[in-house]
């Protein structure tokens, strides 16, 4: 594994921070230019979560929570690959991920959709990704649900993905939508995101080669991270 | 026509949206029962060495509002200046020591708090020594990517003044965005920080 900084950012492919169509983000939205900032050790290193972190009920959404059966829904596996720019893959990568229930209703005091709780479903779980950058885990599938932007906005089913890769430079959080959902091309925060194509790669297509006969369909999540020069042409830092 | 780069692309970012709680401190938002604690909540253990100091502050949006739904993420040296991180090649970083906290904001109030200890210094490229700093990384409702920002330390001054980031930030009026005054409270060395995503007192955040 090589630790060198890490490529720009490419900020036209990113959702910009000023997107009206997406009322929060109006008052929530730096406006003066950020400033560049040379990686150095502090963006170039960050935490590290074992396998020990993990606890054995954590990639199963579908057992996690559950206290007297299983949840409502359609049973789904996600699994992908880890990968950074150069398409090499990033072991260890601990990903947690968040998601409504069947029915489009999360497990928060805040949240006032109509739709019902699951006693059986908490929404949450997490893994690390293998020497192949390969990780997978079982839930159902999220509904779609209203909320308050436009007086009729709904989101698309989603899934929340927030990745640690080696370098805190690297943090990524991120929604997976699912193929063939027509609220994808509706959804005002699906739109913050400029090009389409960047759209497209957060769409996991259904993985008919990995779905579990009689139980579970799959889909497959890809991620990109950041990637990272090697250091041999850098600047050595004093004491190396 | 030239031969392709290859390059992949970054998968694009999207809000973490108003529940980040509940894929990131589940047991702080009441799902309590499927992780034994949340991540980051704890950054030191007794043995950890260095000065005790406690980091709190507030995010506030453009119309002065505190936010109740971000989640602040902090990363930092040890107290010998050290990460606890593989790409660390100087020396080997405090064990009893994470680095990485990560605070959900108080529901009423939205403070954020972190017990950690003062970094020690950690050089830059070439080799000169930066201020003592910690990385904070934001995200909420509303934020489309991942504010990056630093907390420099308000009784560090000669140090600060001599930083090679700071000391090369244009606008200098904007420094003062990024150094927390200490006070002690509760008789700990406390810095205070708040955060302003927009406005007069705009925090500067970085494109790393
Ligand atoms: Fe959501």
């Amino acid at each position: 594994m090589s630790g060198g900084s890490f490529y720009q950012r490419d900020r036209t492919w990113h959702p910009p921070a000023f997107t009206p169509g997406y009322k929060t983000s109006v008052t929530r939205s730096p406006q003066k230019a950020l400033i560049a900032l040379d990686n150095t050790l502090s963006e170039m290193t960050g935490p590290v979560f074992g396998h020990g972190t993990l606890g054995t009920l954590d990639d199963d959404l579908i057992r996690n929570f559950a206290s007297d059966g299983d949840p409502i829904g359609q049973r789904i596996i996600v699994h992908g690959r880890v990968l950074d720019e150069d398409g090499r893959p990033v072991p260890g990568a601990l990903i947690e991920v968040w998601q409504a229930n069947a029915g489009g209703r999360y497990r928060h005091k805040k949240e006032t959709y109509l739709a019902p709780l699951d006693p059986n479903f908490g929404g949450c779980g997490r893994t690390i990704s293998g020497e192949d950058g390969s990780y997978r885990f079982r839930t159902i599938k999220p509904g779609p649900y209203p909320w308050p932007n436009g007086p009729n906005d709904w989101r698309p089913a989603h899934i929340h993905f927030s990745i640690f890769g080696h370098g805190f430079a690297q943090r990524l959080i991120t929604q997976m939508y699912f193929e063939g959902d027509p609220l994808i091309w509706k959804c005002p925060i699906v739109a913050t995101i400029p090009d389409k194509a960047a759209i497209e790669r957060l769409i996991a297509p259904l993985d008919m080669a990995n779905t579990v006969p009689m139980d579970s369909r799959a889909y497959k999540f890809d991620i990109v991270l950041r990637g990272r020069r090697s250091t041999l042409f850098e600047n050595r830092m004093e004491g190396n | 026509m030239v031969q392709p780069l290859d390059r992949l692309k970054e998968s694009a970012s999207q809000t973490a949206g108003p529940y980040v709680h509940i894929g990131c401190t589940p047991n702080f938002c009441g799902i309590e029962g499927v992780y034994p604690d949340d991540l980051g909540r704890t950054m030191l253990k007794p043995e950890t060495k260095g000065e005790r100091i406690r980091i709190v502050g507030r995010v506030f949006d453009g119309v002065g509002t505190p936010l109740k739904d971000a989640l602040v993420e902090l990363w930092q040296a040890d107290a010998a200046g050290l990460y606890p991180s593989p790409q660390e090649t100087r020396g080997k970083a405090d064990p009893a020591f994470s680095g990485f906290g990560r605070s959900p904001g108080d529901m009423a109030s939205g403070e954020f708090v972190f017990d950690t200890v003062k970094p020690g210094k950690v050089p830059f490229k070439d080799g000169r020594p930066q201020a003592p700093h910690v990385t904070l990384w934001i995200v909420a409702r509303g934020i489309n990517l991942g504010l990056h920002t630093r907390l420099y330390f308000g009784d560090e001054e000669a140090a600060n003044e001599a930083d090679p980031i700071l000391s090369r930030i244009e606008h200098r009026s904007r420094v003062a965005t990024l150094i927390a005054p200490k006070t002690v409270e509760a008789g700990l060395p406390t810095y205070r920080h708040d955060i302003y995503l927009q406005g007069d007192r705009e925090t500067i955040f970085f494109d790393i």
